[in-house]
């Protein structure tokens, strides 16, 4: 006890010695950010694409309007409600969800769309790159059946196995299993992590594996995934669930703004509204926080000096 | 469902209960060939019952717009914001917390020692430093921040209920019941309703933590009111005592040491749901677990883990010596020392406040990163060396039992299932084990679910039994051998602690997206608790019987099987208890890496309002199954239970 | 069926504390059992088989005078915690009456109570039942705390208790670091520090050692002689019963089987159940001369030494068998008998 007394004695005076010494708390202030933008909420979806969107624009309502941007990490569903509790001002990649627009917009108008961001969204059933070079064939949906002792697993009783992702999507796949008279069982992986890492293993140690996937997404700057072409869309043949025979709609991934920010004002509205940009460059600003590691803040930094002139067409200079 | 009371039974053991039970399973199976898949009650991934859309409809009615729930979400809030100026955010107009990393530090410390000893301030002072050096002080102040709220909220309301269990059998049979529903039922059902009610903020996740965190304190507390000596109560009250001095000068201090092992256990609760709440918007370190795991990097969610878990060493470590202090240490002297030592905390304090060193954590000495990459190689060498054998054994684990058994119970129609399984619980556990089987079979039937039920069913009796047997084992070897104790504490700690998220990933390179993997996470999960509750059983067993039976010359076999299991009964029972709820605590995590089933639906539900009303049947289809095996187990262990029990003399 | 139970009056009695027809039952509905002549007839097996109830205390009715050291004695299981908790109502009793000092205790409400616990009774335990968090001085304090005398005052009282028992020194230690003997000085100074009318005892002496034991038993003989307290003892060791007791109540399965002094029980014991239960007792030890005259034969000289009919057998032996002559036992000049050598060798080389 005694030898813990003089310790803490000397701690304090090597404390006060050294400490006398050191730089003080709120020697630099930083400049305090002016302009006339305000504070907004804006959610983050938990996929890296969206990571990259939000800190694009984050990055750039700071530095140039001098906005306070609140990041807020929701799953989308709950970002959705935010609108309506004043929680979320900003959603910046929306993946369709007729049935959410037509609750919070149509019925509550708690949000208001904000137009597309340029990326365009891919959903449909996807190979290892392995596969398609071994089977050039697996690609056509026809043959599907022919290999459907390939994907045999634990899982799929006997079937082929379908892997299924992220519980957030809706997907059409029991019903397309069903209508084109596949042999095939869907099995749920539950999630977006347990399907990148099957593709990963499937790549890397030569399993088959057919599995729903989406572009664009990071993994992509990975593996490139080759997809297998369904039946081709057209308009309204997914419009009854239980009877979808052909491949998913084209997404315009779009942005979604609450009621009470597009009504506000701010310079802010204005740069989410104009903000577009193309599936390229969300890859590329996502390979850099996935794969290089960079904050999401150092990459948004990196791209935006390389591509002044397209973040000026946002800012309406 | 740990109901900790026992009486006596008259016993009344029928022939050979074993044969009966044979009888009934080869009856079934020889039905599941001749009527399956009649009345399977199968329901599609995207279909849903009339009940799922009602429920649906009907989310949105609670909670909008009341000035209660909002008196309450303000207060919250303000609670944890006020705790993270303090510590982990920018506040009052300075670009660092109120307090920087050494006041934080000084402070633990001195809190540690003033409450527990010098052991646990040095541990205290040193796990901090841990997690400021891997880089993620700031983080783990948030989580500590939130976690010190949702742990005094939960104290706030779990003593007093506590107290009122502990005194009114009444209150005791509700609170069970009620406890068990707040245990069970998947936080994932009720995370996305609560941001409805408390909005998406810091009092969501406060409140998705204490639901989840608050029972095992009134548990443990009206535990503690129970076991104090009756003749202390007795002395007290022929003194003529009222009852509010009974309470409060008896009872409530002679609960301390287990009240205060119930506050443990609520930090380690509230600890767990760090990376949930982070799916609401929870700051902190479980947000750092789900960022890594997006980009499946398993090193930084390792890194954040690893933090996680020593705060809750720590922590751990802390409240245990708290409540061993024994009650004779408060002396002259160390209140000297204690006062000498606050104003030591009162010069960090000022330090940290006033130099940029003090407040901010060093950054140059990082070794997050390494870390990290240690975590990586090891995770990708582990997957290298054992990628083969492991798919070997997961499809010979699925194919030999996990399928067979799926099929028996998802191919016979329900009303067979039904029939059996309430026969089996009779055989079993008599009408207490038979009347809540047929009541929970029947909802199950109700909440349209059925099928992924006995999917679900079916991994939950696989994974439990796994369960039971490494943690019987493991737990009577640490019982057993006092150096394996103290070895095997950490890792059981770190196991229960450790967000199941950061292992998902190499479990999932290891054995694909399968109901095996998703068995295997549970195991890990639920064997820590399991073998802990056996050890302690096995070391409460009086030496006096280990020694008599070691006297007339037993080989250890024989103690363990004739002694020691048997004496320390009631400690399996709650050990299989716990380890059954453990595992279904984990349903909803399996439902992501591939389990399907209930857990899947659970998860759909809070990601898709479609399948909202699916989601929170799923969820309590959960608890069904929770409640009908527990039951059924507890009724089981009080029929074989032949000898009674030390206090059970009226 | 059923019965209503009748007491005496009241005012019938001149005990200080007095039982009348005490039932305590355990069970379903156990109101039923003492007001039912045919369920109070039943023995213990008989009465659980179709009641489901135990009856711990059956139909006791005693008095206990002041100033008395009364014994209630039986084997584990005979009820006699059981009678002692019911006498302070810790423990409800099921039917009968309770009156102290000419109060009916049964009608005594929770107020009332707790007042007469505060002053009249209390109690010393067979674990001891103290506080382990407080220290001993604390402990002994606490039944002066709780009825709210100052702090200055009932540390000058605990301090006197503490001096009487013999624990001066240790006031400032917890309970945790005292021998079990000194724990339950502990346990006897927090019953006398609120100076009561009567202290009960549990078994106070049975968790100790033979050695501490008997040191404590004769600090009660001590005490008692010094503070002169009304106690009523429960015991279920027979030689401690006869070392501190003035009369002895001798119970089995919750009832009465011979209530008397200590040498009415060795001396006539009820039945064969009171025989079997003094039949280790050194008689010597526990009878007196008045036990074992007889009449003079007509040959027997009546010149012997007188002595008294109190004196204890072992006290007289010596000089019953030096003098050569039958001793005359002579009670207030009337002569009872006499006794020999063969009467004192009978009694002295016993066993039985």
């Amino acid at each position: 006890m005694k030898k813990l007394r003089y310790a803490g004695v000397l701690t304090a005076v090597a404390l006060a010695l050294t400490g006398c010494g050191g730089e003080k708390v709120g020697a630099d202030k930083p400049a305090a950010a002016g302009k006339d933008c305000g504070t907004f909420n804006l959610t983050v979806s938990p996929w890296v694409g969206y990571e990259a969107n939000a800190a694009v624009v984050s990055y750039v309502a700071t530095k140039d309007l001098g906005c306070k941007v609140v990041e807020k990490n929701l799953k989308e569903e709950i970002a959705w409600q935010g609108f309506s509790t004043g929680e979320v001002d900003v959603n910046l990649e929306n993946w369709g969800h007729e049935d959410l627009k037509q609750k919070y917009i149509t019925d509550d108008k708690v949000a208001v769309e904000a137009g597309s961001t340029g990326v365009k969204g891919v959903i449909g059933w996807y190979v290892p790159p392995w596969m398609a070079k071994q089977y050039p064939d697996i690609t056509d949906w026809k043959s599907l059946n022919k290999y459907a002792g390939l994907f045999k697993t634990s899982e799929s009783g006997g079937k082929g196995q379908l892997l299924d992702g992220d519980p957030s999507y809706v997907t059409n796949d029991e019903a397309l299993v069903k209508n084109l008279s596949l042999n095939y069982k869907v099995v749920q992986s539950g999630s977006e992590t347990a399907l990148i890492q099957a593709f990963r293993d499937a790549e890397k140690n030569k399993k088959p594996l057919l599995a729903y996937f989406y572009e664009p997404q990071w993994f992509f700057n990975e593996v490139k995934l080759v997809k297998i072409n369904l039946p081709a869309y057209k308009t309204g043949c997914d419009a009854v669930p239980a009877k979808v025979a052909c491949d998913y709609p084209p997404y315009d991934l779009d942005k979604i703004v609450s009621k009470k920010f597009a009504d506000s004002g701010s310079p802010a509205y204005d740069l989410v509204k104009n903000f577009k940009w193309t599936n390229e460059d969300q890859n590329a600003v996502a390979r850099m926080i996935a794969v290089d590691k960079l904050t999401p803040d150092a990459a948004a930094e990196k791209w935006v000096k390389d591509n002044q002139s397209t973040v000026n067409t946002w800012l309406g200079k | 469902m740990a109901s900790i009371t026992g009486s006596v039974e008259i016993e009344v053991r029928r022939p050979r209960r074993s044969v009966v039970v044979g009888v009934v399973l080869v009856v079934w199976v020889a039905a599941y060939f001749v009527l399956r898949g009649i009345d399977t009650l199968v329901l599609g991934g995207q279909e849903t019952t009339a009940l799922h859309r009602w429920l649906n409809d009907h989310r949105d009615d609670v909670g909008q717009g009341n000035v209660f729930f909002d008196a309450i979400r303000i207060a919250v809030d303000h609670f944890v914001v006020l705790l993270q100026n303090l510590v982990s955010q920018p506040s009052f107009d300075r670009p660092v917390p109120a307090i920087g990393w050494l006041g934080v530090v000084a402070i633990s410390a001195y809190c540690a020692w003033a409450f527990g000893n010098w052991k646990v301030a040095v541990l205290t002072a040193a796990g901090l430093g841990f997690v400021g050096v891997q880089g993620l002080w700031q983080e783990s102040m948030d989580t500590l921040a939130l976690t010190v709220a949702a742990v005094l909220l939960s104290l706030l309301v779990a003593i007093p209920l506590g107290i009122w269990a502990g005194l009114s059998d009444r209150a005791f049979k509700v609170a069970t019941l009620v406890l068990d529903l707040m245990q069970t039922l998947p936080t994932f059902v009720y995370l996305a309703p609560l941001t409805l009610f408390f909005a998406i903020g810091p009092a969501a996740a406060t409140i998705a933590t204490l639901i989840y965190a608050a029972p095992p304190a009134v548990r443990l507390t009206a535990h503690a009111i129970r076991s104090v000596p009756p003749e202390s109560v007795e002395a007290a009250r022929s003194l003529g005592s009222t009852r509010g001095q009974t309470l409060t000068k008896v009872l409530l201090p002679m609960s301390r040491s287990t009240v205060v092992v119930g506050i443990n256990q609520t930090i380690m609760a509230a600890l767990s749901m760090v990376t949930v709440a982070a799916l609401i918007d929870a700051p902190g370190l479980g947000q750092t677990v789900l960022k890594a795991l997006q980009t499946l990097d398993v090193g930084v969610a390792f890194n954040a883990g690893l933090a996680i878990v020593v705060l809750a060493i720590v922590l751990d470590r802390v409240t245990t010596a708290a409540g061993d202090r024994p009650w004779r240490t408060a002396n002259r002297r160390r209140r000297i020392l204690l006062a000498a030592g606050g104003v030591g905390v009162l010069v960090a304090v000022w330090f940290s406040r006033t130099y940029v060193w003090a407040a901010e954590f060093p950054s140059q000495i990082g070794i997050g990163s390494q870390i990290a990459k240690v975590a990586s190689d090891v995770t990708n060498w582990v997957q290298d060396v054992f990628g083969g054998f492991t798919y070997g054994v997961r499809d010979a684990v699925t194919n030999g039992l996990l399928n067979p058994l799926e099929a028996l119970l998802t191919g016979s129609p329900w009303w067979l299932v039904t029939v059996v399984v309430v026969a089996l619980a009779a055989v079993l556990g008599g009408w207490r084990g038979a009347v809540p089987a047929a009541v929970c079979l029947g909802l199950l039937v109700a909440t349209g679910v059925w099928q992924d039920s006995m999917v679900t069913l079916a991994s939950t009796l696989l994974a439990t039994v796994v369960v039971v047997a490494v943690g019987l084992a493991l737990g009577v070897w640490a019982g057993r051998n006092r150096r394996v104790d103290v070895w095997i504490r950490p890792v059981l700690d770190a196991g229960q602690t450790m967000p199941p998220f950061v292992y998902l990933v190499p479990f999932l390179a290891l054995f694909g997206t399968s109901r095996f993997t998703a068995i295997a996470a549970a195991v890990v999960f639920a064997v820590p608790v399991t073998t802990k509750i056996v050890a302690d059983g096995i070391k409460a067993v009086p030496v006096a019987t280990v020694e008599a039976a070691n006297s007339v010359g037993s080989s250890s076999w024989q103690v363990i099987s004739k002694v020691q299991l048997p004496v320390a009964r009631r400690a399996i029972t709650l050990a299989v208890n716990q380890g059954l709820i453990y595992v279904l605590s984990m349903v909803v995590v399996g439902g992501l890496v591939g389990a399907g089933a209930l857990g899947y639906d659970v998860a759909a539900g809070f990601a898709q309002s479609e399948l909202y009303g699916k989601g929170l049947a799923a969820g309590l289809a959960i608890v069904l199954l929770g409640v009908m095996l527990d039951r059924i187990t507890q009724a089981a262990a009080r029929r074989t239970q032949n000898f009674p029990s030390r206090g059970d003399k009226q | 069926m059923t019965a209503q139970l009748e007491y005496p009056d009241i005012q019938d009695t001149d005990a200080l504390l007095s039982v009348q027809g005490l039932w305590k039952v355990f069970g379903p509905k156990a109101q039923r059992v003492p007001h039912r002549p045919d369920l109070a007839a039943l023995d213990r097996a008989a009465l659980y088989k179709k009641t489901g109830c135990t009856a711990a205390v059956r139909d006791l009715s005693f008095g206990v005078a002041p100033g008395e050291v009364f014994v209630v004695m039986g084997l584990s299981g005979s009820g006699k915690s059981t009678l002692v908790r019911c006498l302070t109502r810790l423990i409800e009793p099921t039917a009968g009456r309770l009156i102290f000092e000419g109060e009916d205790l049964r009608a005594a409400d929770e107020k009332r109570l707790r007042a007469l616990r505060r002053s009249k009774f209390s109690m010393v335990f067979q674990h001891f039942g103290l506080l382990p968090h407080r220290k001993v001085i604390d402990n002994v304090s606490y039944g002066l705390e709780i009825r709210g005398e100052s702090k200055p005052d009932r540390r000058r009282r605990a301090q006197e208790v503490i001096d009487l028992v013999g624990l001066a020194g240790n006031e400032q230690l917890y309970p945790e670091q005292l021998s079990g003997g000194m724990q339950q000085r502990v346990g006897l100074a927090r019953a006398l520090a609120g100076d009561p009318d009567v202290l009960l005892f549990d078994e106070p002496f049975s968790a100790l050692d033979p050695l501490i034991r008997r040191e404590m038993q004769t600090e009660v003989v001590r005490l008692h002689r010094e503070v002169g307290k009304t106690m009523v003892f429960v015991t279920h060791d027979l030689s401690e019963a006869l070392k501190v007791g003035d009369r002895i109540l001798l119970m089995r399965d919750g009832a009465a089987v011979q209530l008397g002094t200590g040498d009415e029980l060795v001396g006539a014991p009820a039945d064969d159940y009171v025989r079997q239960f003094v039949r280790d007792v050194p008689r010597a030890d526990v009878l007196t001369l008045r036990w074992i005259v007889r009449d003079p034969r007509p040959d027997e000289p009546l010149d012997g030494p007188e002595l008294g009919p109190d004196l204890l057998v072992r006290e007289a032996t010596r000089l019953v068998l030096e003098s050569d002559r039958p001793v005359k036992v002579v009670d207030h000049g009337a002569l009872l008998g006499v006794i020999g050598d063969e009467e004192i060798l009978a009694v002295v080389a016993d066993t039985n």
